[in-house]
């Protein structure tokens, strides 16, 4: 028997496994979404939806299982019968084509918010230094932070860095777009800001994969809603279904208590 | 089960404050003033006063000898030796900083034969004492002769004479052997003070590990460098003085030959000694402030003050106080 990798799902997600020390975080997740879909995975603290979502730009090795980005294993090629570790030039390739964003933000904070952005678009040498900063200053624009591309990280609201974060993310125009937890480290009030921001990106069409613990926000964003715990899928579907009238007594029981 | 907590009751509170006094409802419109402070003035007299003294006193101290001290500190031999302690101490800061800097990526890698080695490096030239290092790299040519590169065990492309060096190439090599293994330390201490989302958020943008070090890591390893490897120079400035031991006449080796010679001057020598020792960390310090501010971009809201800022506020804020109280 042999398997194929589905080329028309942007994300393909088989058997992944990982454990940290003797602790297992992951017990064989598959999962497959669609070009252009939003996916929010949601589920306990502690029920891997992170590390599934760092094992697909390979932040973290699956020990066991796949993952694939438009066709393309991520991290690992086929050889024979096995998978082998690819090399970092390739890796770091890969990840061009696949934007992060963190809980923490991340910015560099010996960067302006504008050297932020262009920071990838100059080190892939996609544009020269002038141009990137051109380009860095429009995707600061598209978050609403045109003017504060001299500002550092430090001068800026939480809200403010993740919508940098998220430029940032944008530079490489990746095909895929993590979001791990978005909002969880702002002040309520700057939660709106971010989520505004991601709500554009949806109705763009770009591919969109959201660990959150907003649910009215998955359900109003979300095509589809995972619900991870204890390392797998346990189960997944139009956020009117899973959140509504999940399947699953397990379900049932996390929204009871985050609703 | 634990005893619950209780709280007193608040008609137990002792009452804040039972009387009400009137007074100018202006007084919430205008400033605080700050207080006197009388001790800080009272204080800062009397060491004005024991600082004066002695000020007055190695001026009019006739052992001094003031009229001799402009003389020997422009003399010819002093000024080659402030040259020689420059030449040692800017090579052997180049030269053991980026042998440092290997060391302390040495240090960080995972590769456990590199790791090891580093270690041990660190372990060696931070054991071994400064004077001793000195003599053993003197003699290293009777330990080996001839230093050649070439295959294993095959034939020698170029080689060198290890007798030949100079007395400064010794002492250079001797002070930056030592000099990188704490310089080692102080970047390795650096770069695991920086976050590590930094090092997580280049990974996701696909940077490379050497942009990633360039861009990111080391500037930010920076702020915590600067300060310590400004430590590190002064007292590399001082440690360049053994360098005398490998008959190398550097501004102590100078000092001592002038003095043994003009034994009715001492004084006035030694105070040249200590003047140039002084002139040369206070510029190194100079520099390092500067450098730890711009470093400190982005990193605080606001930038230190510099020290004339600093004297700025200080007349300021003394003004208002005594203003206020209508001095």
């Amino acid at each position: 028997m042999t398997a194929t990798l589905n080329a028309a799902a942007a994300l393909e997600i088989r058997n992944v496994h990982k454990s940290f020390g003797t602790r297992e975080v992951l017990n064989g997740v598959d999962l497959t979404v669609n070009p252009g879909d939003v996916v929010a995975i949601i589920g306990p603290s502690g029920s891997g939806k992170s590390t599934l979502l760092r094992t697909v730009n390979h932040l973290e090795k699956p020990d066991l299982g796949y993952v694939a980005v438009h066709g393309d294993l991520i991290g690992v090629e086929v050889r024979g019968t096995h998978l082998h570790e690819l090399s970092q030039r390739a890796v770091r390739h890969q990840r061009t084509r696949i934007g992060f964003v963190a809980q923490s933000f991340n910015l560099f904070p010996n960067l302006t918010a504008r050297d932020n952005v262009a920071e990838p678009l100059i080190a892939h040498k996609r544009l020269d230094k002038s141009a990137a900063f051109e380009r860095a200053v429009e995707l600061l624009a598209k978050v609403g932070l045109g003017d504060r591309g001299d500002a550092y990280p430090r001068q800026l609201s939480g809200g403010q860095q993740q919508r940098v974060a998220i430029a940032r993310a944008l530079a490489l125009e990746p095909t895929l777009l993590l979001f791990d937890e978005p909002t969880s480290a702002l002040d309520p009030e700057l939660v709106g800001e971010v989520l505004s921001v991601i709500r554009q990106l949806a109705a763009t069409g770009t591919t969109l994969i959201i660990v959150t613990h907003e649910i009215g926000f998955a359900r109003e964003v979300a095509d589809t809603v995972v619900f991870i715990d204890e390392g797998l899928v346990v189960e997944q579907g139009p956020p009117a279904q899973v959140l509504t009238a999940p399947h699953h007594s397990r379900t049932r029981e996390f929204l009871s208590k985050v609703l | 089960m634990s005893e619950p907590v209780t709280l007193t009751p608040p008609s137990e509170h002792p009452p804040i404050s039972d009387h009400v006094t009137r007074f100018d409802p202006q007084v919430a419109h205008r400033r605080v003033t700050p207080r006197l402070r009388p001790w800080r003035w009272i204080v800062s007299a009397a060491v004005l006063v024991v600082l004066t003294q002695f000020i007055v006193g190695v001026f009019t101290n006739s052992h001094y000898e003031w009229n001799k001290f402009w003389a020997y500190f422009t003399r010819e031999s002093i000024l080659d030796g402030v040259v020689v302690t420059l030449q040692v101490v800017a090579l052997s800061a180049v030269v053991g900083l980026v042998l440092g800097v290997l060391v302390a990526l040495g240090r960080l890698s995972t590769n456990p034969l590199i790791n090891g080695l580093s270690w041990a490096y660190v372990w060696f030239f931070r054991a071994l004492p400064l004077p001793l290092l000195l003599i053993i790299t003197f003699n290293f040519s009777y330990f080996y002769p001839r230093l050649g590169v070439g295959i294993p065990w095959g034939p020698v492309f170029a080689e060198v004479q290890t007798s030949a060096l100079t007395p400064l190439a010794i002492g250079v090599i001797a002070l930056s052997l030592n000099e990188a293994a704490y310089a080692a330390e102080v970047i390795r201490g650096g770069i695991l003070s920086v976050e590590g989302g930094q090092i997580e958020a280049a990974n996701a943008l696909g940077l490379t590990k050497a942009r990633q070090l360039r861009r990111i890591v080391l500037p930010q390893a920076l702020r915590s460098i600067v300060p310590a490897y400004g430590n590190q120079l002064v007292g590399l400035i001082k440690a360049s003085s053994l360098v005398y031991y490998v008959s190398l006449l550097d501004l102590f080796g100078a000092v001592y030959v002038l003095e043994s010679r003009h034994p009715e001057s001492i004084v006035p020598i030694l105070i040249v000694g200590a003047t140039w020792y002084l002139v040369l960390t206070a510029v190194l310090s100079v520099v390092q402030f500067y450098v730890e501010r711009f470093y400190a971009r982005g990193n605080a809201r606001a930038l230190p003050p510099t020290p004339i800022q600093r004297l700025r506020n200080f007349t300021t804020s003394s003004y208002v106080r005594l203003t206020r109280r209508g001095f």
